[in-house]
């Protein structure tokens, strides 16, 4: 499994995606940040920076996810690790983990160095700092897993991405829909899936336990189904 | 070594493998022998757990594949069809990514040098795959399915794509490697096979039609032949009398024309020569021979179509 988990790592940055992935995050990261904390002075709020991150992932999760396994059938180099002596959750867990160290790295290494300023020249509260950086790791990891099983449903990194793309745009803004729902039950089921009420909690820097397992069990959910596509294809 | 059971694997309603079985002792060179599509890339995938079969087993060291996948896998070497590489690897880099990923023990800068060396690819291996040309990308796969010195390696087309020399550089490396290990290539070429294999298994729509060694496999190629013959005679007859001729099989109207002669198809037991008998038979009828044809078995028909050295193929004869 480390062995995967080194060698995507190593390729995030032997091609460009790496570099743009960190480019990305960091420049729109550190501008919204710089807008919503250092430039409004009284009125600061991290909340509004984080909000953003998280929309920020439509874009860089499918970025980091869309090759992970699509590449490997298009190579046919899913013959090597396939026929290696390897479970297929170690295979499908390293990919998760590859993109999970690359995206929470960066994600981590950024909130730490923003924080400085913070507590320098302000007073933040550091329960709902840290209550964001919880919700955008959580909500990073289930779309991460996401967007590893959808890239294992096809050989096109293209279609992955899009697929990704959709998929994050669907969870992240289906609670939008609810105003233009007239049936309860129908607004109860579209509530349960929406991953943005989810992270309210967080953002006030509560400890939400539920919202820690429905993201957590929302990642468990994907990477299991990965596998099952890895098992079907053996059997087609 | 490797034992195969009674090995099916359908696609949809297409049979890609029915019911095949063999055995492969322990330091045997084995050559799979058939066209596209015949089932070989498809035994091998199964062998080395890639894809799953429909029905029957795959056994290496006695244990079942799909009961001990990661025992197995262990002493497994793979070379696809298409080498498995990371263009953006360099191949030291490759060859020590799949050393990590067999989780071998052996030391592993010796190791991988002594591959190197003995793949001859010790001057590139500080190049990145994607630069390479296609004789080198060759010769990578091999060496990393050599990593970690298993048991049993199992090359898909070997030398497939490559130029002459190359050819005869991948054959030697093979035969050397057979010293010390136990081996399954596939080729679709005869004289490949006959060249480095101790035996030769011949697969065509998934059915193994051969499994001999190779000294014999020429008695294989000669047996069971068939020959055409156009008669001047009332069909009927001349049927008859054909089908009475000893060792004689069957033997059907093939053909009839508007001349009211008539093309018949025969074939004989294995290893019988039918041209004499047949001239014998048709003369004591006074049925003139217009002309004989000897067609050879559908083996050597597969061989004539697709097996002939380096892919000058010449099209289904028509029987």
């Amino acid at each position: 499994m480390i062995a995967i988990l080194k060698r995507e790592l190593h390729s995030y940055f032997t091609s460009p995606v790496g570099y743009i992935f960190v480019a990305i995050f960091l420049a729109v990261g550190g501008f919204f940040f710089t807008n919503y904390t250092v430039q409004q002075g009284e009125n600061a709020s991290v909340s509004g920076y984080f909000a953003i991150m998280m929309l920020l992932f439509i874009l860089i999760i499918p970025l980091l996810t869309m090759k992970l396994v699509s590449e490997e059938r298009k190579m046919k180099t899913d013959q090597l690790i396939l026929t290696a002596p390897v479970t297929l959750f170690d295979i499908v867990f390293a990919k998760y983990l590859a993109a999970l160290v690359l995206f929470g790295g960066t994600f981590l290494v950024s909130s730490i160095l923003y924080y400085i300023p913070l507590a320098l020249y302000g007073t933040p509260n550091a329960a709902v700092y840290m209550g964001n950086v919880f919700a955008v790791l959580l909500m990073g990891s289930a779309f991460i897993a996401i967007g590893v099983f959808i890239s294992s449903t096809t050989e096109n990194q293209f279609i992955a991405a899009f697929g990704t793309i959709a998929a994050i745009i669907f969870l992240e803004l289906v609670d939008r829909l609810n105003t233009f729902i007239n049936s309860a039950f129908l607004r109860a089921i579209v509530a349960g899936i929406s991953f943005s009420s989810r992270y309210a909690n967080f953002s006030a820097g509560v400890f939400d336990y539920a919202a820690l397992l429905y993201y957590i069990s929302f990642t468990g959910v994907f990477l299991f189904l990965a596998i099952r596509v890895f098992e079907k294809r053996r059997y087609n | 070594m490797i034992k195969i059971e009674h090995l099916t694997k359908k696609y949809g309603d297409r049979y890609a493998l029915d019911d095949i079985s063999f055995g492969v002792r322990p330091g045997e060179v084995v050559g799979f022998l058939g066209p596209n599509g015949a089932g070989k890339s498809t035994t091998m995938n199964i062998l080395t757990g890639y894809l799953s079969s429909t029905s029957g087993k795959a056994m290496i060291d006695g244990m079942d594949i799909l009961e001990h996948p990661l025992a197995v896998k262990k002493k497994i070497g793979f070379l696809p069809e298409q080498p498995p590489l990371y263009p953006e690897m360099t191949v030291w880099e490759y060859l020590s990514f799949i050393y990590d990923l067999k989780k071998c023990t052996l030391p592993k800068k010796g190791h991988l040098d002594e591959i190197c060396d003995v793949i001859k690819i010790a001057d590139v291996k500080n190049r990145m795959i994607r630069n390479l040309s296609k004789g080198y990308r060759q010769r990578t796969g091999i060496a990393g399915a050599i990593v970690g010195n298993p048991e049993v390696v199992i090359f898909d087309e070997p030398t497939n794509g490559l130029d002459p020399k190359q050819i005869v550089d991948i054959r030697n490396l093979i035969a050397e490697l057979g010293k010390n290990h136990t081996v399954i290539l596939s080729t679709h070429i005869l004289s490949e096979v006959k060249t480095i294999c101790d035996r030769i298994i011949i697969i065509n729509e998934g059915k193994i039609i051969a499994d001999e060694k190779t000294e014999n496999i020429e008695n294989v190629i000669r047996r069971n032949r068939r020959i055409s013959v156009r008669v001047d005679g009332p069909s009927a007859s001349v049927l008859a009398a054909l089908k009475k001729i000893n060792g004689v099989r069957y033997a059907k109207v093939a053909a009839s024309y508007s001349d009211g002669t008539a093309s018949y198809l025969i074939e004989g037991d294995d290893g019988l020569d039918l041209r004499r008998p047949v001239f014998f038979a048709l003369a004591g009828g006074g049925w003139p021979i217009l002309s004989m044809e000897y067609l050879g078995a559908s083996i050597e028909d597969l061989f004539i179509t697709v097996v002939d050295d380096e892919g000058a193929a010449v099209p289904d004869k028509a029987v």
